[in-house]
């Protein structure tokens, strides 16, 4: 094991690129303070010298959120095919082979039910060591199911989002998955169904541009990425440097793109008070 | 209007397209030292039979990246270009009401086949000038919040819908980006999805990732022959996975964003011919091509309740992708 997991943007204050920490030591990446990995996986990866929010592992944050022991997962055998024949550097099917043993899932999506602070919810939640999170058919597809139980058995809708947007990989498919998920959405609007959308670092492309911001409550964490277009993209087109801060979750707060910016170890409680003012009246009456 | 030959002059000509330009100008010039020559109309009319089978032979065997060229050729017909030949009576209307009014999406109600309806498109502009003010057909969050302000009325008082899609993407600026293009695209999904009147879509150049989605919500989808749509552009894609950028055309293959591709993926319903040679050899033509196509889908889609077509428009999208689920292990709730 090493001693300290180096990555490229150690010195870059709030880098792009955040990694989720391994190794005896870490380096934080907010303030340059040495920590003990077993510290910051303590405190739900969240430094505790200056709260920089590392990326946190998908079953840790299923883990930090649902209630202990009432989430069942569900949909685990829906996997990718290789719908255009796709190949770049390495053939499709062999990358999502290649995601699917690093990161134990077999698509960037973890989705099931439970409860969270008592309150029943249906819950999806991006898994971004599985290809930058990106969404193709598979994504849509359960992410479509989250919402649709969630509709059936008029419960919330917990959806937190890490991802980079949709997966070019299964082209124009990847692009209606956008529309699949929406219209799903459009339904629980319909039928007065929560929808919470939890935007992680970093919540861009597709998936900013669909359900990520048709949240009833849009909530994000500390200093996340979300915007629709990459910053170098716009870097390209406009061609001067961009506000310091730019697409960050405190940009769109400001902006008034978010509800809320929530600290990591917050969250739970702060997810269980909403969902409880937000549950309707007469669902909950004839709920208990 | 000008005359077709004039047109071909006019407006640029891409590489693959040059051989058959270059004889059509030969045509021209024989043409006006001919007279009454026997010989000469005999070779004028031989040498037109030639670009008709020259342009037949280059258009057979089109490249995905030559279509992506076509598909944004500085010539081809634009959103205006069609609403003016096939309505009558178009009123465009302008502002999202919010903010501010985006030149790069048209709309407005007009008379198809004498009955109104609401048209709605990105608009590109043919001079450089055009461009700066339609912005290349790259809509800012207020043009999406105008589409859908036009298309809410047009539920409300029951008309159908037809948009026009023909934009390189949703435009990706500073400004964009604090006023909220993500959420005005979203938005735009989530709310036609569930319209109450007819909706159809018509990609008539570049269908440019969730900028062109979020006017292609439909009950209805037709793409013109030489149009594309995708997830990214072929030169974003090229950046991202090749990280090249000259494997623009590898990326344009490997995505399948042609039409014919398209409706092998089940994407959309209905590939609508071109005139020979693409759109901007003749404009009419294709317009007419397309108004036939469109009447077709309309009359159908009428027949429906709203809540037949909010529930067929629902099932078309909810059965997009492609996976598979293997049923050895059930879960039971």
């Amino acid at each position: 094991m090493a001693w300290y997991k180096r990555t490229q943007d150690d010195d870059e204050v709030a880098g792009e690129k955040r990694s989720v920490p391994v190794g005896v030591f870490t380096k934080c990446p907010g303030c340059r303070e040495t920590l003990l990995t077993a510290d910051l996986k303590a405190n739900a990866d969240v430094c505790p010298k200056c709260d920089h929010h590392f990326l946190m592992g998908t079953r840790a944050r299923v883990a930090l959120i649902m209630d202990e022991g009432s989430f069942v997962e569900v949909d685990t055998r829906i996997e990718s095919l290789d719908p255009l024949g796709f190949r770049d550097s390495k053939r499709y099917p062999d990358r999502v082979r290649a995601a699917w043993r690093q990161a134990g899932t077999p698509d960037a999506l973890i989705s099931g039910w439970g409860t969270v602070g008592a309150v029943p919810v249906e819950a999806g939640f991006f898994a971004f060591e599985f290809m930058g999170g990106s969404m193709g058919s598979v994504v849509g597809e359960k992410v479509t199911r989250v919402f649709e139980r969630a509709l059936e058995r008029r419960v919330p809708a917990l959806i937190f989002c890490a991802s980079g947007g949709a997966r070019m990989q299964e082209g124009v498919l990847s692009l209606m998955q956008m529309a699949k998920t929406s219209a799903a959405i459009s339904r629980m609007r319909q039928a007065a169904v929560p929808l919470v959308s939890i935007l992680l670092h970093p919540t861009t492309g597709g998936v900013a541009a669909s359900f990520a911001m048709l949240g009833d409550v849009i909530v994000a964490e500390p200093k996340a990425l979300i915007g629709f277009a990459g910053a170098r993209v716009i870097q390209n087109t406009i061609r001067q440097s961009l506000p310091p801060g730019f697409q960050r979750a405190e940009f769109l707060l400001k902006h008034g793109f978010v509800d809320c910016i929530v600290h990591r170890r917050e969250m739970k409680d702060s997810l269980t008070r909403l969902m409880r003012m937000l549950i309707p009246t007469d669902t909950r009456a004839t709920a208990s | 209007m000008a005359s077709k030959e004039a047109r071909v002059t006019e407006t640029p000509v891409l590489e693959f397209e040059r051989p058959v330009v270059e004889l059509e100008r030969k045509i021209q010039e024989l043409r006006e030292f001919a007279g009454d020559s026997r010989d000469m109309q005999r070779e004028i009319r031989s040498l037109e039979t030639r670009v008709a089978e020259l342009q037949q032979e280059i258009f057979a065997d089109l490249t995905p990246w030559q279509t992506v060229l076509l598909s944004r050729h500085a010539g081809r017909p634009f959103t205006l270009d069609y609403i003016s030949r096939m309505t009558a009576e178009f009123t465009e209307l302008h502002g999202d009401r919010r903010f501010g009014d985006d030149p790069a999406i048209v709309g407005g109600f007009a008379l198809f086949d004498g009955s109104p309806v609401l048209c709605v498109g990105h608009q590109k502009g043919r001079t450089t000038k055009e461009n700066v003010t339609r912005n290349f057909g790259m809509p800012k969050p207020e043009g999406y919040r105008k589409a859908l302000r036009l298309m809410e009325m047009a539920a409300r008082f029951g008309k159908p819908i037809i948009c026009f899609v023909d934009t390189p993407g949703a435009y990706p600026g500073v400004d964009a980006e604090e006023r909220g293009q993500a959420e005005a695209i979203a938005k735009n999904l989530e709310v036609m999805a569930g319209l109450p009147v007819p909706i159809l879509c018509a990609v008539i150049g570049e269908g440019g990732s969730g900028g062109a989605l979020a006017l292609g919500v439909a009950d209805r989808i037709v793409m013109l022959e030489y149009a594309t749509y995708s997830v990214i552009t072929p030169e974003g894609c090229a950046a991202i996975l090749w990280r090249d950028d000259d494997k623009k055309a590898d990326a344009a293959a490997a995505m399948k964003l042609t039409a014919s591709d398209l409706l092998r993926l089940r994407i959309v319903d209905e590939v609508v011919s071109e005139a020979p040679g693409g759109a901007h050899r003749d404009f009419d033509a294709t317009a007419r091509n397309l108004t036939v196509s469109l009447r077709h889908h309309l009359t159908e889609l009428r027949r429906l309740s709203p809540g037949e077509l909010q529930e067929q428009r629902y099932q078309k999208f909810r059965e997009m992708g492609a996976f598979v689920e293997s049923t050895e292990r059930p879960e039971s709730r």
